[in-house]
């Protein structure tokens, strides 16, 4: 829905309208289809173990945290780097927040994808 | 799951981790002073997460769980399921790294091309399977 309203912004202030668009691609593409694949995957790919394991309990979270710590950021960051304010070092944070949330998913799943 | 929702599974976790790792540079790219023809990168970025992730995992997810057929084909045709698996991951490289780096014009058009190609052979492969189940079926 965040996104959703943050698109009707990004065309209705004209003026804003490239300052927004990578906030509103973001929280579209990355706060509500990446993380819905994170959830659904989670849920039902083969478990790890016959005692029904889904991984690592800890780094599940730890990916569902820092990509959205890393979102929440940037969402603020970008625009307000757009108009000048200094924000560069929490766009630093930001990124290195979703990218240790995206490697942690690709870590903890890649050990469910396998044949059987 | 079976041989080819494997490989495309874990294509798409790479490519994944790949689109988020060009994505955090682009993202910090201003404050540490990096290049600015890191910004560059932008079309194969996209072209990564949406194709070589979403698209690809959504092939390997789809072959792996769409209802199987009756008799030994149980997954359909398989060789054709292979090829778009193929034609997908050949496509997203031509079209992403063609242009980011200011390949010969026909480069990204012919991966866009074999983009279309393996959607059209996925597509073909997953029709039949594709269906509502005589268990559930209403009418």
């Amino acid at each position: 829905m965040a996104s959703l309203l943050t698109g009707i912004l990004q065309v209705a202030l004209t003026t804003w309208s490239s300052v927004l668009w990578p906030t509103y691609v973001h929280m579209l593409v990355l706060g509500w289809l990446t993380q819905l694949i994170f959830g659904v995957a989670f849920w039902m790919f083969p478990k790890r173990s016959s005692e029904g394991s889904r991984g690592s309990q800890r780094l599940g979270w730890a990916s569902y945290w820092l990509l959205n710590a890393g979102l929440l950021l940037r969402i603020f960051g970008e625009p307000a780097r757009a108009i000048g304010a200094p924000t560069g070092w929490l766009l630093v944070v930001a990124a290195l927040l979703q990218l240790a949330g995206g490697w942690a998913f690709v870590i903890n799943t890649w050990p469910r994808v396998r044949e059987r | 799951m079976q041989g080819l929702s494997v490989w495309c599974v874990r294509a798409a976790l790479l490519y994944l981790g790949l689109g988020f790792t060009l994505g955090a540079i682009m993202l910090a790219a201003p404050a540490l002073r990096l290049p600015l023809t890191v910004l560059r990168l932008r079309p194969v970025h996209a072209e990564i997460l949406l194709v070589g992730w979403v698209v690809q995992l959504a092939f390997g997810v789809a072959y792996w769980i769409l209802p199987r057929l009756r008799g030994p084909l149980a997954r359909g045709n398989e060789r054709l399921a292979w090829v778009a698996l193929l034609l997908l991951n050949l496509g997203v490289l031509a079209a992403g790294l063609g242009q980011a780096f200011a390949a010969p014009s026909w480069v990204p058009v012919a991966g866009r091309a074999a983009e279309s190609a393996a959607a059209l052979a996925f597509a073909r492969h997953a029709w039949s399977r594709a269906r509502v189940s005589s268990a559930t079926r209403r009418d």
